[in-house]
């Protein structure tokens, strides 16, 4: 049998122990003495004094843009840029072309991840057909199909029109699935729409993105959560109003969950002055109040998981006039960092693993992520040096894109290794 | 064209108040003299100091004719051939006298003659704001080394002088004072 | 003066006096028979718009030929994006044959921006979507101050469209800079995002009620700038009818009593005759809409003259 033996780790920050691994399942937990010749004989050795021991990360949110722009990026070189980021597993959004709304295509998407064998592609299947927003699409023979879609998107989209969204909310009840919405009405911040509006939108002359054009429509979703008994999953968060909404949600019961980007806990709007379409995102980067509501509110629970939203773009489609460019920026590989570093002083290592892997491996239902560091369990894993600075440089990334917003900053928290049930898939 | 005075060395006088006066008279009667009178001249002053030059020449016209002489400025800086070699230079006032310069004996007046090019500038200058009968050149100074086929008509005095040195006229109207002075020298 | 003219930023307030003495001179060629400086011979210009306008296009042609310049127009329709090429592919295929300056109009707030950081040449901008037009702004402060002297402490009233108008975000720069007062009116549908903050800090007022400001309740008004209101707004329900606009924002005829006589009248063009400004007020004595066209050549010549004409100093 492989065997694998992680010495000396700090297990979630807090415990320190030697992990055994043997063909793929964490086989003991503990100091060495007291352990037997299994672990003497280990063929693998890692010295992780010092390092802290994470479950593999689960990323609620990527862009995998394999079929149709593979250009930008495939599965493998997102499953590379995953595996540096401590992910074991990423969830593949709908928004390829083809789209993902049938279950050969969700399959196809699946069979990409597993070929590539480095970390668990989960594919997302669209809310609606051709993400048109009319009709559903067959949601549950995705459910059904080898890849058993659970959570549904048309991201890149909103879902705008209630009864549809209803529809869709009331459907998945029937195989346990979740619909995750990109909240953006389009009658108040249509696809022109770019930047935060406010002071900055005003002087710079590009078209606002109000952040009630978000709130407005997870206002909306709970109460359509309520109402048909379901629950509902809001993407990508950006404003304190949403936040504000999904507060009082949790507290009348309502099933709702929400997620957050690294980028939005960080980047502000004043970066879109200059105009360099890296920082051009949708949602766009919100002001300073904005992002501290977020951090609060990941902080104390209200907002459940980190989510990348990791966006490759090539070169060409960025190098447009800031309106024209594409939406979107790179986050695999920084992510964990970035939480560490912005985070670090709110919330310790045990938390950041909740928000990172343990809660979107529930929200997801993905049984063999974000378990316990304990015997028995899948051995996703991932290795972080908790005190290694970094600047970041975008041409070190292992995506085959570079729209990278935070290129030459220094982060501090560094993924070293991940293994993907006992395989060795990073560092 | 005047070059300024980089070390702010005084140098040697040349010509004085008194020997300026004699020769701006002499210019103004040679100007008459060759035009067999004032009618049908226009004196146009080349920016910088070219512009009182000629203003004086015309008192001095006016006081022996009797007759004012029409008098304007001509701006060469857009005519330069050298623009692309210097930081933009903005342009001065082109100001030519009612009347115009169609069928006139237009007489250009300038400080210092040396390369010719500002004259050259200034004869297209002049071509592009309508046709002279004729176009002469009076300068208060000729240094000679010209590097165009240009001479004046009229010279209030010739000044030998190596390239090393500098030319420096000084205007009561510009500078407080009339004197031209020569500094620099072999080096 | 700076490389490039992409916004009023890129000029203080020394430059502006500087381009309105060359303005002034470049003003007299249009009056001769031989319209021809030789300043720019054998410089190459090309005019890149990505969106029609034919007079500030015909207004850089005439500026560029009038100093010997080979002026070339070109048209991008549309944005690149719908061809596939990248905005940069386009701009460097246009400049591959080797020009000396790009005068570019696109419909994209921050186009010029971009595209001088790909270039080596200088870029005029033309107008790029809603955020700037300086040389209009240019033209508007040298016609001003033509017919009032310095706009020193001058109060000047900007009325129409602010929140998609780049007429407005130019001119608030270099009146500022020029020292003059501004005041902006529109409806509220049509006041910039963030108006508010952005106003405290740029120091202009601004107000929902015309006649007010007329009447001098931010002062006494020493020039009015009309901004075309273009009728597709309506369709995007900033205003209900054209004839609602025009009651509560056009110079209408009973406005244009109510300005002092010699009160300048300004208008970037095109007018919307009836809508913003009633016939009355354009055709006025004090209308100075026919100056400013006359002005955008004289202007754009000294700003292509000394962004060209010199040696190249960086920046």
């Amino acid at each position: 049998m492989s065997s694998l033996l992680i010495k000396g780790a700090s297990l979630l920050g807090t415990t320190t122990a030697d992990v055994l691994v043997e063909d793929g399942v964490i086989g003991f937990v503990g100091r060495a003495a007291s352990a037997s010749e299994r672990v003497e004989t280990a063929e693998t050795v890692v010295d992780a004094d010092g390092l802290v021991l994470l479950p593999g990360l689960v990323d609620l949110h990527t862009h995998l843009r394999e079929p149709g722009r593979e250009d930008a990026e495939t599965v493998r070189t997102g499953s590379e840029a995953a595996a540096a980021g401590g992910y074991t597993s990423v969830l593949a959004m709908a928004n390829t072309n083809p789209v993902t709304d049938t279950a050969e295509a969700a399959e196809r998407v699946l069979d990409l991840g597993r070929a590539a064998g480095i970390v668990d592609v989960q594919p997302v299947g669209a809310v609606t057909k051709a993400l048109e927003g009319q009709e559903l699409a067959e949601l549950g023979l995705m459910a059904r199909s080898r890849a058993k879609v659970r959570v549904f998107s048309d991201d890149g989209k909103c879902v705008a029109d209630a009864r549809v969204m209803r529809r869709a909310l009331e459907y998945v009840k029937a195989f346990g699935g979740v619909i995750s919405q990109h909240s953006q009405d389009p009658s108040l911040a249509p696809h022109a729409a770019c930047c935060h509006e406010g002071p900055i939108s005003g002087e710079l002359g590009l078209p606002g993105w109000p952040g009630v054009a978000e709130e407005v429509i997870v206002a909306r979703d709970v109460m359509l959560a309520r109402h048909t008994g379901s629950r509902v999953h809001v993407a990508h968060v950006s404003t304190a109003g949403s936040v504000e909404v999904v507060r009082w949600a949790k507290a009348q019961g309502i099933d709702v969950t929400a997620e957050v980007t690294p980028h939005h806990l960080l980047l502000t709007t004043d970066l879109l002055r200059g105009y360099d379409p890296t920082f051009k995102v949708n949602p766009p980067l919100r002001p300073q109040e904005d992002v501290e509501a977020l951090r609060t509110a990941l902080a104390d629970g209200t907002i459940d998981a980190v989510a990348t939203d990791h966006a490759p773009h090539a070169r060409h489609d960025k190098e447009h006039a800031f309106v024209d460019a594409a939406f979107g920026m790179l986050g695999l590989e920084t992510a964990l960092s970035v939480v560490a570093t912005v985070m670090g002083e709110q919330m310790d290592w045990s938390r950041i693993a909740d928000v990172m892997s343990v809660n979107p491996a529930r929200i997801a239902g993905l049984d063999g992520h974000g378990r316990a560091i304990a015997e028995g369990q899948p051995a996703n894993l991932a290795l972080i040096d908790p005190s290694a600075s970094y600047v970041v440089d975008r041409n070190a990334s292992l995506s085959l894109s570079r729209n990278n917003p935070w290129h030459g900053r220094t982060v501090t928290g560094r993924v070293v290794g991940t293994w993907l049930r006992g395989q060795r898939t990073f560092g | 064209m005047t070059e300024p005075d980089v070390n702010g060395d005084e140098g040697r006088v040349v010509l004085d108040d008194a020997d300026i006066a004699r020769a701006l008279t002499r210019i103004s009667h040679e100007i008459l003299e060759r035009n067999k009178g004032a009618e049908n001249l226009v004196l146009l002053g080349l920016h910088t100091r070219g512009v009182p030059l000629a203003r004086r020449i015309a008192a001095g016209i006016a006081e022996v004719e009797g007759t004012p002489v029409p008098t304007g400025s001509l701006d060469v800086t857009m005519y330069r051939d050298d623009l692309r070699s210097h930081p933009t230079r903005a342009p001065h006032k082109t100001e030519i006298p009612a009347g115009g310069i169609d069928g006139r004996i237009v007489v250009l007046v300038d400080d210092v003659l040396y390369s010719g090019r500002t004259i050259r500038a200034a004869l297209d200058a002049i071509s592009d704001l309508g046709r002279p009968s004729a176009v002469r050149l009076a300068v208060l100074v000729d240094r000679g080394h010209r590097e165009l086929p240009i001479r004046a008509d009229h010279v209030g005095k010739n000044l030998p002088t190596a390239r090393s040195e500098k030319v420096r006229v000084r205007l009561a109207e510009t500078d407080g004072a009339d004197a031209v002075t020569i500094t620099g020298g072999t080096e | 003066m700076k490389k490039h003219l992409l916004s009023i930023d890129d000029v203080t307030a020394d430059d502006i006096a500087a381009l309105f003495e060359t303005a002034a001179e470049m003003h007299d060629v249009q009056r001769r028979e031989v319209k021809k400086l030789p300043a720019l011979r054998g410089r190459t210009i090309i005019n890149l718009f990505f969106e029609d306008s034919t007079r500030t296009r015909s207004s850089f042609e005439i500026a560029g030929k009038w100093l010997s310049a080979d002026v070339i127009n070109l048209s991008a329709k549309g944005s690149s994006t719908s061809k596939g090429e990248s905005l940069r592919d386009t701009v460097l295929t246009v400049t591959a044959m080797g020009i000396d300056g790009l005068v570019m109009r696109h419909s994209a707030s921050g186009a010029a921006h971009q595209v001088a950081q790909w270039l080596d040449v200088p870029v005029i901008n033309a107008g790029d979507g809603m955020h700037e037009h300086p040389t209009q702004a240019l033209l508007d402060a040298y016609t001003l101050t033509r017919h009032l002297g310095t706009l020193e402490g001058k109060h000047v009233a900007i009325i129409g469209d602010l929140t998609h108008s780049r007429v407005f975000r130019s001119n608030i720069k270099s009146l500022a800079k020029l020292g003059a007062r501004v005041t902006v009116v529109a409806p509220p549908t049509l006041m910039p995002s963030g108006v508010g903050p952005w106003s405290a800090r740029a120091g202009f007022a601004t107000s929902y009620d015309l006649d007010g400001v007329l009447a001098g309740e931010y002062g006494p008004v020493d020039a009015v700038m009309m901004l075309r209101v273009q009728k597709e707004r309506m369709s995007g329900g900033y205003f209900p009818t054209a004839r609602e606009y025009t009651v509560g924002y056009g110079l209408t005829r009973g406005r244009l009593a109510m300005l002092q006589p010699g009160t300048p009248i300004l208008h970037p063009g095109p007018m919307n005759r009836g809508l913003e400004i009633s016939p009355d007020a354009a055709d006025a004595a004090d209308s100075l809409i026919l100056d400013q066209v006359s002005a955008g050549v004289a202007v754009r010549m000294a700003v292509l003259y000394h962004l060209l004409a010199g040696e190249e100093t960086g920046a």
